[in-house]
C-alpha cells in the first residue's frame, strides 16, 4: 500500500477557518506543496493580506509577516530587498491587491520586485461580509450592489493581471483557476512556474487564480465551483498574459495532468 | 489497479465537491453529522463487481480541506 | 571622529549610515528631499538599498517588511508624507519593529507651506495613528544633535522594538553647521534579533502578526506595551535646562524654536530679567517631572513654538497649575526673530511685575 496523496509538509494540520468549498484551501495546499517540491521551506517567507486569508500564517508553516490592508507587495518588497537570497511570496485578495493596494502592485510590478504574488480572486470582499470587489463582474449581487453589478452604476471589473503586463519588470503573469481537477493542477503548474521566476531571479511574477467564494455568492459549493469556469472567464479569461521567462515547456508537468 | 481512500469525518465541512469530481463515483455523503454539523463525505463500500476507488486522486485535489488521503494498494 | 560642515538633510542621512541603516525607503517632498537624494547616493557607496517608492504610504509599508526581516532601516518626509505614513506607523508599534521615521516639519494643515514648522507635535507625540500606541520623539536643536539623536534614535528602535520619530523642520534640514561624527556601526556586528523573519531554517516558524481577534489577547498586547512606553518615559526622557537658577520666568521651547528663544534670553538676561529655558529633547516621552519641579520654585512659564500652540497643554499639564503657562505661537512658517520673542518675554515679565523686588518678584 502506497499513499499517494497527503498533506504538504508546509502546510500545517490546522484545521482551516475557510467555509466549505472556499479556493483559499485549495490555493493554500498547491503553494505548499509548491513550496515542497522547490525545497524552499526553510528560506520561504510569506506576506498574507488583510482579508479572509490573514490567518494564512496558521496554516503555512514558513516565516509570516502580516501587512496592512494592500500594503503586501510593499513589504515583501522591504523583506527581500534585505534578504534577497530567501524566497518572497505574497498571497493576497482581490481587493488587497486590486483595489487599495493597485499602486504598491503595479510599482512593485514595474520595479521587477523579486517577488511571487498570489492573488487570490474571488469576486468580493469575504472576510468583510460580501461586498463588491474590484473584480465583481456584472450581474454578480453583493451586498454594495443591489440588483447586481451594473457597469454604469458600478463601473466594470477591474483586470490588474492585464495592466501589469504593461510593467517592463513584470516577466510572468498567468490567471488560472480553481473549478475543477484538471483546472487545479494547471494552477499548481503556474504558481510553480511564479515561484522558478523567484529563483531565477528573473523579476516580477504573479499568479491570479479565480477561486469560488460560495458563502458570500450564495451558492453552494458546486455551484459556485461551476460558476468560476461558466461566468467569471468571460469577464477574467485564463491563460498566460505575459511570460518573459524563457522557459520551454515550463517547470516538468506533473504525471497524469491532462485527465 | 485498486486503492482506497480515508476521509477525516472531523474535518470534512460537507462541501460535496469530492462526491462531485470523483470519476468512479465511490464516494457518498454520510448520514451521520460530525461535531462541527456537517453530513461529511465518506467512501461507498465497494462489492466485489462495483467499480472500487483506482487511487485517481482527483478528490484529494479537490478537497478545500485536506480531510482525504489516497492509497494504492 | 571627523568634523564636517553639512547641511542638515545630509547630516541625517549620514548619520543613518554610521548608525547601521543600510535600508532607506522614501518620497520626494520640499523641505526634506535632499535626504533620499543623499541616501540614493551614499547607501550605493556602502551596499545598502534606496527606493523611491510610489508613495509615502508605500514607503512606510517597505519600511515594515525591512524590519520585519532585521535591517536598520529609515524614512523620511515632511508633515503631509508623514500623514499617509500614520497606518504604518501604528503598525510597527503593534508589532513591535524597530524603525527610524525622520519629519521635517512644514506649515500646515494640508498642503500648507514648505517653510518651517512645529505643527506636527501632537500628530508625532499622541500617534496619528490609529490604537494605544507611542512613538519615541526625538527634537534636536542643532545639526550636531541632529546627528546624535539620529543614531540614538536607531539604538533606542532596537532596544524596544518601537519606531522612534526624529522632528525636524524645513529650517534644520537646510541649515549647515560643524558636525563631528563618531566611528561608523557595523551592522553585521549589532546584536542578534532571535525574533527576525528570515526563514526557518533549524527552527520553528516565526509570525509577526498584528491582528490579534481575542480581546484578551490584545488586551495583553497593550499592556505588555504599556510597559513598555513606562520604562522608555523612566529610562529615556532628555530636557535640558539653561539659566533656570535664578530664573523668574521659564520659557519653554523645543528645536529650532528653543535656537530662537535661546537668543532671545541672551537678549533680556543683559537687560536684567530673569529668564531661563526649558528644552525637551524627548518630546514622547515628555519630560513632566522635571517641568513639574521648576513651577514649584518659577510661576510664569512662556511657551514659544512655531505652531498655533500644541506642546503648550503639556506643559499644562506637567506644572499641574503650579504655574501660569502662556502661548507664543507662531503657526504658518513664520519665524520670528529673537528680538521677537524677547519683547513676548518682556512684555510677560513686566506684565506680571516680575521686574520687582521680593522673593519670587511679583509673584
Amino acid at each position: 500500500m502506497k499513499q499517494v496523496f497527503a498533506r504538504p509538509k508546509s502546510l500545517k494540520p490546522a484545521a482551516t477557518h475557510y467555509c466549505p468549498g472556499c479556493g483559499h484551501s485549495i490555493i493554500h495546499r498547491l503553494v505548499a506543496e509548491v513550496i515542497d517540491e522547490l525545497g524552499i521551506q526553510e528560506r520561504t517567507i510569506g506576506v498574507p493580506p488583510a482579508g479572509c486569508a490573514v490567518l494564512a500564517y496558521n496554516y503555512f508553516d514558513v516565516d509570516m509577516g502580516e501587512a496592512p490592508h494592500g500594503r503586501a507587495v510593499a513589504v515583501a518588497t522591504g523583506i527581500k530587498r534585505v534578504l534577497p537570497d530567501r524566497v518572497v511570496f505574497t498571497y493576497q485578495g482581490d481587493g488587497d491587491i486590486a483595489a487599495i493596494g493597485t499602486a504598491e502592485s503595479i510599482h512593485a510590478a514595474n520595479r521587477g520586485e523579486k517577488i511571487t504574488a498570489i492573488f487570490v480572486n474571488n469576486a468580493v470582499y469575504g472576510m468583510t461580509g460580501g461586498q463588491m470587489a474590484p473584480t465583481t463582474v456584472p450581474g454578480l449581487v453583493t451586498t454594495t450592489t443591489p440588483g447586481g453589478r451594473q457597469v454604469n452604476r458600478d463601473g466594470a471589473p477591474l483586470d490588474l493581471t492585464q495592466m501589469l503586463a504593461v510593467a517592463k519588470g513584470a516577466v510572468y503573469l498567468e490567471r488560472v483557476a480553481v473549478s475543477d481537477p484538471k483546472h487545479i493542477r494547471q494552477a499548481k503548474k503556474a504558481i510553480k512556474k511564479a515561484f522558478q521566476v523567484q529563483l531565477d531571479g528573473l523579476g516580477f511574477a504573479l499568479v491570479e487564480v479565480l477561486s469560488a467564494c460560495p458563502t458570500n455568492w450564495k451558492m453552494d459549493s458546486i455551484t459556485a465551483w461551476q460558476w468560476v469556469k461558466d461566468s467569471m472567464t468571460k469577464d477574467f479569461p485564463l491563460g498566460v498574459i505575459k511570460d518573459e521567462t524563457g522557459y520551454d515547456a515550463g517547470p516538468e508537468t506533473e504525471a497524469g495532468d491532462d485527465r | 489497479m485498486k486503492g482506497h481512500i480515508s476521509i477525516d469525518r472531523e474535518r470534512c465541512k460537507g462541501c460535496g465537491l469530492c462526491v462531485h469530481f470523483c470519476p468512479r463515483q465511490v464516494i457518498t455523503v454520510s448520514k451521520d453529522l460530525n461535531q462541527k454539523g456537517y453530513y461529511p463525505a465518506e467512501p461507498v463500500e465497494a462489492g466485489e463487481d462495483a467499480k472500487g476507488c483506482n487511487a485517481c486522486t482527483i478528490c484529494g485535489i479537490v478537497c478545500p480541506d485536506v480531510a482525504i488521503e489516497v492509497y494504492r494498494d | 571622529m571627523t568634523k564636517k560642515l553639512m547641511r542638515g538633510s545630509h547630516v541625517l542621512g549620514e548619520a543613518a549610515v554610521l548608525a547601521g541603516c543600510r535600508y532607506y525607503f522614501g518620497y520626494p517632498i520640499t523641505p526634506q528631499n535632499e535626504v533620499p537624494e543623499y541616501m540614493s547616493r551614499r547607501l550605493l557607496e556602502v551596499g545598502g538599498t534606496f527606493i523611491q517608492a510610489e508613495s509615502e504610504l508605500a514607503s512606510i509599508n517597505m519600511v515594515i517588511g525591512a524590519a520585519m526581516a532585521g535591517g536598520r532601516v529609515m524614512t523620511s518626509s515632511s508633515s503631509p508624507g508623514i500623514s499617509l505614513k500614520q497606518e504604518g506607523i501604528s503598525y510597527l508599534a503593534g508589532q513591535e519593529l524597530p524603525a527610524v521615521i525622520a519629519n521635517m516639519i512644514r506649515g500646515g494643515p494640508g498642503l500648507g507651506n514648505i517653510a518651517p514648522s512645529q505643527s506636527d507635535y501632537f500628530q508625532a507625540t499622541r500617534g496619528g495613528g490609529h490604537g494605544d500606541y507611542r512613538c519615541i520623539v526625538l527634537a534636536p536643536a542643532s545639526i550636531q544633535e541632529l546627528a546624535d539623536m539620529t543614531l540614538q534614535a536607531f539604538d533606542l528602535a532596537d532596544k524596544y522594538r518601537n519606531p522612534v520619530m526624529i522632528l525636524g523642520d524645513g529650517m534644520m534640514g537646510q541649515m549647515m553647521e560643524p558636525v563631528t561624527f563618531p566611528e561608523p556601526v557595523d551592522p553585521a556586528k549589532l546584536p542578534e534579533k532571535d525574533w527576525v523573519l528570515d526563514g526557518a531554517k533549524d527552527r520553528p516558524q516565526r509570525i509577526i502578526l498584528s491582528m490579534l481577534l481575542d480581546p484578551k489577547i490584545l488586551e495583553a498586547h497593550n499592556y505588555k506595551l504599556v510597559r513598555k512606553y513606562d520604562a522608555v518615559r523612566e529610562n529615556e526622557t532628555a530636557w535640558e535646562m539653561t539659566d533656570c537658577d535664578d530664573a523668574r520666568l521659564v520659557v519653554a521651547a523645543y528645536g529650532t524654536a528653543a535656537r530662537i528663544a535661546g537668543g532671545a534670553i541672551r537678549r533680556v538676561r543683559q537687560r536684567g530679567l530673569k529668564v531661563g529655558l526649558f528644552r525637551p529633547k524627548t518630546l514622547w516621552p515628555f519630560p513632566a517631572k522635571p517641568l513639574e519641579e521648576l513651577s514649584h520654585r518659577v510661576r510664569h512659564i512662556l511657551t514659544f513654538e512655531l505652531c498655533a500652540g500644541q506642546m503648550v497643554e503639556d506643559v499644562q499639564l506637567a506644572v499641574k497649575g503650579q504655574a501660569e503657562v502662556k502661548l507664543y505661537g507662531r503657526p504658518g512658517g513664520v519665524i520670528p526673530t529673537p528680538e521677537d520673542v524677547a519683547h513676548q518675554i518682556s512684555h510677560y515679565y513686566y506684565g506680571a511685575h516680575l521686574d520687582e523686588e521680593g522673593p519670587g518678584g511679583g509673584a
